[in-house]
């Protein structure tokens, strides 16, 4: 069996927790780096819809919309958790999630704690979760969603 | 994404990505796995390379052969990309959160 495996990060903003949060979500775009996108042309924005359930996705140089996932909690200027529904090969599926969760808390009015935790990358070598059941432990059996999602040409 | 693991990259490549969705299923000889591909046998072999360099795929002797199957050390490699990703990020997201006060 793979153990649950995350990444954790503790950072300190100088900002007031409103400004952090909405930097984070409404600003993305600012700070995401541009080298680290799907779509086929530029990075040209990157967009969280502000509500529960909202998509997380790029816009690229030419028009196209690229999902990356979706919003799993929406709690401003405390909490937000995204679903970064991206494949070890970059591919979207639905059926694949790993959790993106940022917490916000005021030290003082002009500074931010922010707590951030990916976690489920156990998936990467699952499949997707409702695959998991049927499936034998560990990386052995892997993915039909894997396979179906990276879609490569088979012969 | 220009910026991967080795194990990200290594998956980048079609054919390559089919050689490991295959081994994903089960453990198969060299011979196996060009069997169900358009490509030769010597070009697994050189797919296989790359995905062993990557901690993706490892291999078994069985008597003269090698039986090829998925290395889990591959999702190690892939957090430790991640890891570095988010670093990089959330570094970039204090700055802009830090300069944004002169805008305001």
């Amino acid at each position: 069996m793979i153990d649950a495996l995350s990444i954790q990060k503790q950072l300190v903003v100088e900002a007031p927790v409103e400004r952090a949060f909405r930097v984070f979500t409404a600003n993305m775009t600012t700070w995401w780096p541009k080298s680290h996108h799907i779509g086929a042309s530029p990075l040209k924005t990157c967009v969280i819809e502000p509500r529960d359930g909202g998509r997380w996705y790029e816009t690229t140089e030419d028009g196209q919309e690229c999902t990356w996932g979706k919003v799993l909690a929406w709690d401003p200027p405390r909490r937000l958790v995204l679903a970064w529904q991206l494949t070890a090969t970059y591919a979207y599926d639905p059926d694949f999630v790993t959790e993106v969760e940022v917490r916000f808390t005021a030290l003082s009015p002009t500074r931010t704690q922010v707590d951030f935790e990916h976690r489920n990358l156990e998936r990467f070598g699952e499949g997707a979760p409702k695959q998991r059941d049927s499936m034998n432990q560990g990386w052995g059996q892997i993915l039909d969603a894997y396979a179906t999602a990276a879609a490569a040409p088979e012969a | 994404m220009t910026h991967q693991s080795a194990g990200f990259a290594a998956l980048a490549d079609p054919t390559r990505r089919a050689v490991f969705e295959r081994l994903a299923r089960r453990p198969l000889s060299v011979q196996q796995i060009a069997d169900g591909l358009p490509v030769s046998r010597p070009a697994v072999s050189q797919h296989l390379k790359v995905l062993a360099a990557a901690g993706l795929v490892a291999h078994d002797r069985d008597g003269t052969r090698r039986v090829y199957r998925v290395d889990l050390r591959g999702i190690a490699a892939m957090r430790g990309y991640l890891d570095k990703f988010w670093d990089h990020a959330l570094a970039a997201f204090k700055t802009a959160a830090e300069q944004e006060e002169t805008d305001d």
